[in-house]
């Protein structure tokens, strides 16, 4: 069987003190959102604009595609169309094929992940040359990106100088952040000025003018997109707005939502292909018009992919993100993903204490631990759920439901872990697990009440 | 049926009710009593520079300063080229040899420090983003508050490409400790010419 995300958390707490860095680092970059937040008296209305200009965008979805389309077409930008991951590895494929292309480079795309683009092309024999400094590490290293904004924020320098010595012969044992980029910088240069191709995600795509934006800080969709004579950009179709003015709404939103930034350094406008470069856009479904029919679900479609509810998230930030065991990991991951597979990913919205943080810092406010807890529904009805929570589930609703067996209980409860500690204080208990349990209580909070209480209660 | 009819018919299926588009109130927006001084700090913040020149003559003197350095410069915005630096068909190789490239913005943003730069004002794509060093040029009176202002003043889908610029190039991907000089330029400079 698969490992759940509980199977893969428990690999990554292993390590405390590399737990806790994890916990902080996020933490920081929360904080820094919140500063960002709070240094514009209009957030929230803000929050509410790109709420609703999304709402509206997927109640005119097919007006707004067809207009795109039909703008880029007209911007001399080839448009493709592809129903699932599968037909848009085949799409990018079949241009690198016509154009007999072996040099490849890609800035982050968090869609060409979800399709596993760069390994259907390894096994075609197709080698990707993956240009964030982040993407680039776990690249190196053989392992997915552990977050959507910071791919590599699951290593410390340490492991970045090994890899990198491993790779790129710099200095053994020099693990400065800024000598690393400059490694990275020379490496990646050489590459752009050769390219033959670039891929690149996108981060909105204007109904109006049939034109995409790219937001990067380093550069690097930039410098691939304007050297190669052939550019791929890859979306997934919520990825559209109706106008440009709307981006005044997003682009204040993003960055200081992802990492506290006022803005990305870069936000690249694409209208048209440069003389004698080909410029072509994949619009791809993959699962989205089936959520976009799940009324409870629908709205996880607004997603601007900016993290925040990663970095807030108490399970991310203590488990990392290749506990998720898919592209997109975190709470919006999973409310995306039981959709792709309910079966592979039926651990994940059960992979949340629906504390509703991540609702709370949403730019586009989706309500995402409502959905986690609706998905929680979803795939118990489906039969998705172990055993043993099942039966569990239905020991609990039972006691629950009938008061006097609960007092009973809880009263017995408390006197046999009063007594026999061992009994709860053992390996069998999951809840003993890097935990102490709790002294048990002289009475319960009823009993106190009873005597304490301004009501009386009627016994 | 192809995958675009497909998926197509699939959203006119599935996408819910038209609900209305919100009206932007830019009155609840914010804005800055001086546009130059929360630009300046904005930039500084996020690592750039900014000066504010009296007039483009200064400028001017300046870049034949730097000219006379003998290092590989390209202006864009002067008028006083000779024929070798229209590079608007200069290959990646010639311009990675840039040092500093001097290139005229439309529009600079108060709030987040950023310059809007159309594809006529850089000439070739790729030389704000490969050269070393980049300067830009805006004029005074061309600082607005925030976003929803730059978006009032630029034409976003006039050109093949535009760009906003924030600060230069950069990164936090490893342990998140922040080096300036990713794949871009190393420095950004803003000149306001007044």
């Amino acid at each position: 069987m698969k490992k759940t995300h509980a199977d893969l958390a428990e690999k990554f707490i292993a390590d405390e003190p590399r737990t806790n860095w994890h916990d902080d680092t996020l933490w920081f970059v929360r904080e820094k959102r919140d500063k960002a937040a709070h240094g514009l008296p209009e957030w929230e209305q803000l929050r509410e604009w790109a709420s609703q200009i999304k709402n509206h965008t997927l109640s005119n979805l097919y007006n707004y595609l067809t207009e795109f389309e039909e703008k880029a077409k007209a911007n001399g930008i080839m448009v493709h169309w592809a129903a699932d991951g599968e037909e848009h590895n085949k799409i990018v494929h079949d241009l690198i094929r016509k154009h007999k292309i072996q040099k490849i480079v890609k800035s982050k795309s968090m869609l060409t992940e979800e399709c596993h683009l760069n390994e259907y092309l390894q096994e075609n024999g197709i080698e990707v040359v993956d240009t964030d400094l982040g993407e680039r590490i776990v690249q190196f290293r053989k392992e997915p990106p552990s977050h959507i904004v910071l791919p590599a924020i699951h290593l410390k320098r340490e492991d970045v100088s090994e890899t990198f010595h491993e790779h790129l012969q710099t200095e053994k044992g020099n693990n400065d952040p800024q000598y690393l980029t400059e490694a990275a910088r020379q490496h990646l240069r050489h590459k752009f000025v050769q390219s033959e191709l670039a891929i690149t995600g996108v981060n909105f795509a204007i109904a109006e003018t049939g034109g995409f934006v790219v937001c990067t800080n380093e550069g690097n969709a930039d410098m691939g997109a304007h050297t190669a004579p052939v550019h791929i950009a890859c979306m997934g179709f919520e990825k559209i707005i109706p106008k440009a003015e709307h981006l005044a709404v997003f682009l204040r939103l993003l960055a200081r939502s992802a990492t506290g930034q006022p803005i990305t350094t870069y936000s690249s406008h694409f209208h048209k292909p440069r003389p004698n470069q080909e410029m072509h856009l994949v619009i791809v479904d993959n699962g989205r018009s089936r959520q976009l029919g799940r009324e409870d679900f629908r709205n996880s479609l607004k997603c601007i992919r900016c993290a925040a509810c990663f970095n807030t998230c108490p399970v991310y930030r203590r488990s990392g993100g290749h506990s998720y065991h898919t592209a997109v990991a975190g709470p919006i991951g999973s409310i995306l993903n039981p959709n792709l597979d309910m079966k592979a990913n039926a651990d994940l919205p059960f992979a949340s204490t629906l504390c509703g943080s991540c609702t709370n810092v949403c730019p586009v406010k989706i309500n995402i631990h409502e959905q986690l807890w609706k998905w929680r529904q979803v795939i118990v009805a489906e039969g998705y759920v172990a055993t043993s929570k099942k039966i569990g589930m239905k020991g609990m609703a039972f006691l629950l439901s009938k008061p006097k067996l609960y007092r009973f209980a809880g009263k017995m409860g408390r006197k046999m872990m009063k007594t026999f500690p061992a009994l709860t204080n053992n390996k069998l208990n999951p809840w003993y697990k890097q935990r102490e349990m709790p002294e048990p209580p002289k009475e319960s909070f009823r009993e106190w009440y009873l005597k304490n209480g301004k009501i009386k209660l009627k016994e | 049926m192809s995958s675009r009819e497909n998926i197509l018919k699939a959203i006119a299926t599935n996408q819910p009710t038209l609900v209305p588009l919100p009206e932007i109130e830019r009155a609840a927006v914010i804005n800055y009593t001086d546009h130059f001084v929360q630009f300046k700090t904005v930039l500084e913040s996020i690592g750039g520079t900014t000066e504010m020149l009296p007039n483009l003559e200064i400028l001017k003197e300046r870049i034949r300063v730097d000219k006379a350095t003998g290092n590989c410069i390209i202006d864009t915005i002067t008028g006083e080229n000779s024929g070798e630096e229209n590079n608007s068909a200069s290959s990646a190789f010639e311009l990675e040899k840039v040092e500093r490239a001097y290139i005229k913005g439309t529009v600079a943003v108060a709030e987040n420090g950023a310059v809007w730069v159309y594809e006529s004002q850089m000439k070739n794509r790729l030389l704000p983003f490969i050269c070393q060093h980049l300067v830009l040029v805006v004029d005074r009176k061309d600082i607005v508050a925030t976003m929803h202002d730059a978006y009032d003043k630029i034409k976003a889908g006039a050109e093949g490409f535009g760009v906003f610029i924030a600060g230069p190039s950069k990164t936090a991907d490893i342990e998140q400790s922040l080096v300036i000089g990713a794949h871009g330029a190393r420095s950004a400079k803003v000149y306001i010419i007044e």
